[in-house]
Order: C-alpha cells, then structure tokens, then sequence
C-alpha cells in the first residue's frame, strides 16, 4: 500500500480474473459492418461515400471540417448497402454507414520508424487522418489534445492504464502483449507536444504489466511509469493527474491548464499503427465478460461489428432468464436495448450481467447519511444534484456544479436507499444542454 | 397594584411609540401597486399552468398591463377568461380558438415491440438517455411524464400505456406536449379533425414490423385526399397539411394500418372515461 491516489472513491469488486490471464485473439471477420458517424465526442461526420459504392478496408468514408472530429473508415473491404440512422452504442441512433463485405482482409504491418525523422506536422497529421480518438471510452479525438493554444507550455505527457473499471482487460492486455507500441505511441505524443517527460499510469493491481512496461523503457529516464491504488475511478482524467502529478485541474478547464495532456495505452498503441503502418483506427481490442457470456475473452474486433456477432464468439449468452448487456463496464456502461448496436472506437468492453444477480430497482427516500458526498471523486453532492436533476432545476443544478460531475457512478454505487442519482444527474445535464440550445437557437 | 399600573402603563407607552412608527410607515414608505395588477390577476384561473408563455398569472397579469400580453392569450381560463380581462382593462377581448393536445401515436403495449426491459427511473426523459426499451424510436414510451406535467387532471394513462386527453377537461396549455421527450403531442385547434397518429420515419418494412398502426408511408392517403397537396410524404411520414386537407374527407379509407384517423374524440370525457375502466 501507500501508492499514490486521489481522495474518495470506491473500491468495487474488480472480476479481473476472469479476462486478465487470457491473451486478445482476432475476431473473426465480419459480413456487415455498421459504422456510426458519430463516434467521438464533438461533431459528427458526414458521409464521402454513397449507397452501392465500393470501399476498401482503411478507406475514409466519412469526415467534417469541424475542429473537434475524427474522421471515420471502413473496417472492411466490401460495398455500401445503406446509409441510415440506426441504434447507437451510446443510447441514441446516428447516421451509420452500412457495408456488405467481401471477405477480404488487409495485412498491416511494417517496422516501427525513427521519431526523429519525422516531423511534428507529419504526425499530428497521421494521427488526425487516422480518425483516432481516446480509447478510454470517452473517445474524445486525439487531434483536439495535440492541439493546445499558443503559449501554453505541455510539461508532460500521461498514459492512462489504470483500467479502473471493473470487469475490463483490454488496456491490461495491451500493456502486456505490445509494450513497446505503447511506449512509442507515448514518445511520439511526447515529440508532438514538445513534453520533456512522460508518465505512465498504472493500478498496482497489474505488476505484470508493470513489469513488461518497464522491459520496455529500459534504462531511459524520460519516461516513468507511476504506480497507482487501485481504486475507482483512478482512470478518470482529473483523478489521474491528481494521483500523478499532484495537480488540480479547475473547475471547468482543461488538463492543458495545468500543463499535462492525458491519452489512454489503447490511444498510444493506435498511433504507434497509425504513424508507422498507416492503418486507421478501424480495429480495438474488446474485454467481452460477466457472468452473462459462456467464454469471457480479450477480442481484437473490427468496429462495425455488432455486439449480437462478438457475443457469440463467446459461447453466447447464458441460458435462462434475462441479461444485461453493457456498452463498457459496471460502472460507467450503457445498458443497450439491442444487440444490433456496433462496436465502435470508444468501446474497451462488453459486459453481460445476468439479470438474476441485479437487485431490484426500486429506490427509497434519501436517508442523508451523505454517502454519496463522501464518495464523490470530484467532490460534490450527488443527493441534492440528483433532487435538482430529476426535478429539471437546471438553474440550482449549475449552481451546485452539477456539470464537472464525470459520470463515474460512485453515488448511485454507494447509495444505500439504491437511488439511481447518476441517471438523475445526466437528466440534469440534458436538460442544461436542451435550454443552452434553445438559447442559442433563439438568438 | 403598583406593579400592575406600572406595566399596564409601560406596555402601553411601548405601544403607543410601535403604533405610531407604523402609522408612520403606512404613509411615508408605501408601494405604489397597480390596482389593475391586482384584479388581473383575480380574473386569471391562477393554476400558473405556463400555456400564455408567462411564468405565472401575475407575471401575465403584469405582461397585460404593460402590453406585452394580449388579452385572450390565457389559454387555461378560455373565452370566458378572455372577457373578464378583456372587461377590466376596457378592450376588445377578439376572438379565440380552443386549442386540443392530440397524441400522435396508437402504439400502445398491444400493437407496438419491446426490444428490452428498461429498469431505470421510470419517467420518459430518463428512458431516452438509455436508448428506450420500445423498438420504435418515435413512439410512446408510456411512462406517463405528460400525465404529471397535466395541471388540469385533463390526461390519464390508459390499460395500453398510451395517454388520453379529456375533451372536456383540456384546456390547451401545451405542458403536455413540452414535456414529452418525443415530441409525440401537438396542440391543434378543435376543428382540426384529421390526423396522422403516427410518428415514425423509419423506413415502412421496418416501422411495420416493430408496431402494427405505424405509418408505413405507402402514400395511400396522399393518392386519396380530395385536396390536391392536404396529405404528402416527407420522411417516410404522412403529413397532413391542415388548411389544406378537408377536414372530413370520406375519401381517405384505404390506409393499411390504420393510422390516419378522424377525430379528436369528443366523447372522450374524463367522467366517460373512468366511468368505461370502471366496468
């Protein structure tokens, strides 16, 4: 113990076991892929492509001027059967292209290069053609991060591979499998920002990964890996830098504020095969686990693939009675309605709880134990920002800083009345985004 | 006896002094308020429903006075309302329309999929968050968050889980159609008479194969319509163009699902109503 962390929290139990020893295997190739437009946070993209247009695996088929977007690409080589709205992973439906494969598959590869001979510009532009976004799960595009305003000095880089979430391996897997993409990714995104150093952060509860990363760096000093308590949400971005550099990031700036810029082991190891293979991020590695799948794996999947072909490449779902599939992990995850929604670039895992362990839904009247508040990593009060959010108060809501809550979902976790305070909070925050709209559109 | 006499005395000086200071204050710091304010606002139903688009009825009260309002735009009190303000401020009270909540969506539990089991907080709002458990993303999710939103006892969910509107007790302040998150109700004047109860722009196979009324945008109804232009598709949905569709055009009777219907139902009352689920 004594590792470094931040104040509050939760300790769940993690079910790491169930994936963490077993190395990602390559899915199989799919027949149709639906790929959203929208998979990253900011503007979405708009279609290059037409209905019956043929498209190659790694070609760009969508993109927007805007500043905050990533580009998307096909995950496949095949033809374009429709466009259309269709379910989307984060709970809402978004224009997706839909292409029919041909059952061919690309070889990527090729020898990593020297960071020296590449110029800042070259990279920047790799990685914002490689439509690569956070792979945390936020899926906040990298580019943007690349991209600080003038005369703010980046003093260092951080990796994210706490993995806090219960149930998920991927990025464990990746620190282990492919340490030295991780540690490229991480100097290129360093040679990028012009950062003198780097950090990598990882939960204690991963030695091996330590270890391997450690393998990796050898015996140069710019880059030092940062041994984190497990606890969630250690992987959340204000807690990471807390933990790590001891600093705080104000309410509503940015990590650039303070001069630490933070990417995920997954994000670094896409880049590591954007820079030196060219290839986009059109593939990731999914933790598929619970107690509701036959065969938890670490899958490398095609984006595009909906979650009903992943799962049955793990045996399937377990018989009798319901499951509940999430679009991530326990914590943070979306219960999906439909198992047609896709994988796309944020999704580090599936997870399928059956039904039988989940307690019933129906919550009591707050008890004021203040559980919640002892809880709340970025220190607010859930049980008066869930009262203002279930009763549309948006103005006491942003007053109470309903909006720097980060979704981790200790509250509602915590609460022993069950109240659902974090669905209570994201009404909040609807809400607050719906009248900032209607103000814009009224002006 | 001292004691009583001196208290009775000291009490009464402290009086005196605290009578005194009021009187004073009666006079000298006295709000000017605007009687007219003051009768408005007891001319108005007072049930701060929010359908003038004021934030109360003293705030419209106030609006009124200072000509930001006009005097009919109470659409809880109706005409008679419109008359009383009408009354005291000395003007022409114009004619008004009543205004209907019409829920645009048959869908109920017996005619539309559920692709899942929400569990969440059970109000619509929090439903869409999660990508909702109904297999249309344009229907009725049921849970009754325009019943809540009613101040006028005018809605109650029915065995199917849609809502109804009371004819008689609607009073066309829109809350109900603010405060649902599909956007499934509109208010409409109580002449309109033809309606579209569908709002589904999925393609047709997929609409009718998820809910049995969905419109499945064959452009029947559109081939139908005595009014060149009263009926047209946009978005794979009929919509009805109402100034220009005849209101009760026998000709429209081929629609597959049955869901471009006539009527805002004026049998529909909230009395008629219980009375019907009661037996």
């Amino acid at each position: 113990m004594g590792h470094k962390t931040f104040a509050r929290g939760v300790h769940p139990s993690y079910y790491k076991e169930l994936t963490a020893g077993k190395r990602v295997e390559a899915a199989a190739l799919p027949k149709t892929v639906t790929i959203p437009l929208q998979q990253h946070a900011g503007a979405p993209c708009e279609p290059l492509v037409k209905k019956g247009d043929l498209v190659t695996e790694g070609q760009k088929i969508g993109d927007v001027k805007a500043f905050v977007s990533a580009p998307v690409h096909s995950s496949i080589s095949g033809k374009v059967k429709d466009i259309e709205l269709s379910q989307h992973p984060g709970g809402f439906r978004s224009l997706s292209i839909i292409i029919e494969g041909d059952g061919t598959a690309k070889e990527w590869g090729g020898p990593a290069k020297d960071l020296s001979s590449i110029s800042v510009d070259a990279l920047k532009d790799s990685i914002r053609e490689a439509g690569i976004v956070g792979m945390g799960g936020a899926a906040f595009p990298t580019s943007v991060k690349l991209a600080p305003p003038k005369g703010k000095a980046i003093e260092a880089v951080i990796l994210n591979g706490c993995e806090c979430e219960p149930y998920l391996t991927a990025d464990h897997r990746i620190m282990l499998e492919e340490p030295e993409k991780v540690v490229w990714g991480l100097r290129a995104l360093m040679k990028t920002l012009a950062a003198p150093k780097g950090f990598v952060g990882i939960e204690e509860n991963k030695p091996d990964a330590i270890e391997a990363l450690r393998k990796a760096i050898g015996s140069s000093t710019d880059i030092q890996i940062i041994i984190l308590e497990a606890k969630y949400p250690q992987g959340a971005e204000k807690m990471l830098i807390v933990a790590a550099t001891g600093k705080k990031v104000p309410v509503g700036k940015l990590p650039l504020d303070v001069g630490v810029v933070v990417n995920n082991v997954g994000t670094a190891a896409a880049i590591f095969e954007a820079v030196n293979w060219g290839k986009p991020l059109i593939e990731r590695i999914v933790t598929v686990s619970g107690n509701g799948v036959k065969e938890p794996r670490n899958l490398k999947v095609r984006v595009g693939t909906s979650f009903e072909e992943v799962l049955s490449q793990c045996g399937g779902l377990v018989e009798g009675g319901e499951v509940e599939v999430l679009n991530g992990g326990p914590m943070m995850g979306i219960a999906q309605p439909t198992l047609s929604v896709p994988v796309i670039k944020g999704t580090s895992g599936i997870t399928v709880i059956a039904a039988s362990v989940i307690k019933s839904s129906v919550y009591e009247a707050c008890i004021r134990c203040a559980s919640c508040v002892s809880v709340c990593p970025m220190a607010l009060m859930p049980y008066k920002l869930g009262d203002f959010g279930k009763a549309f108060r948006t103005g006491e809501f942003k007053d109470w800083d309903g909006l720097s809550c980060i979704e981790c979902g200790c509250c509602s976790y915590v609460c022993p009345s069950k109240r659902p305070l974090l669905q209570w909070i994201r009404l909040g925050k609807l809400k607050v985004r719906q009248e900032a709209q209607k103000a814009a559109a009224a002006k | 006896m001292g004691m009583i006499l001196i208290s009775a005395l000291s009490m009464g000086a402290i009086g005196a002094v605290l009578a005194g200071f009021l009187a004073f204050a009666d006079k000298k710091m006295k709000v000017e308020e605007d009687p007219m304010v003051e009768a408005l606002t007891g001319a108005l139903p007072g049930s701060n429903c929010g359908g003038c688009g004021f934030a109360g009825c003293r705030v419209f009260a106030e609006a009124l006075m200072k000509g930001n309002a006009l005097p009919n735009a109470c659409v809880a009190g109706g005409s008679e309302t419109s008359k009383a303000v009408a009354e005291i401020m000395g003007v022409d009270a114009g004619s008004m329309k009543r205004n209907i909540a019409v829920v645009l969506c048959k869908g109920g539990n017996n005619e539309a999929e559920r692709r899942a089991t929400y569990r969440g907080e059970m109000t619509c709002t929090a439903e869409t968050l999660t990508g909702a458990d109904k297999s249309c993303s344009y229907g009725c999710l049921g849970l009754g968050e325009c019943v809540d939103a009613c101040k006028f006892d005018a809605m109650a969910m029915n065995e199917n889980g849609l809502p109804v509107v009371f004819y008689d007790k609607c009073v066309g302040c829109g809350a109900c159609a603010r405060a649902c998150p599909r956007n499934i109700i509109e208010m409409h004047p109580e002449d309109h008479k033809l309606f579209v109860y569908c709002r589904s722009r999925d393609k047709g196979a997929y609409a009718k194969k998820v809910c049995k009324v969905a419109c499945i945008a064959c452009g029947l109804c559109v081939k139908d319509c005595s009014a060149p232009g009263g009926i047209a598709l946009k978005d794979n949905l009929a919509v009805i163009n109402h100034d220009v569709a005849p209101q009760n055009d026998e000709s429209i009777k081929r629609c597959p699902t049955k869901c471009i219907l006539y009527g805002i139902e004026e049998s529909v009352t909230r009395s008629n109503y219980f009375a019907s689920i009661r037996k």
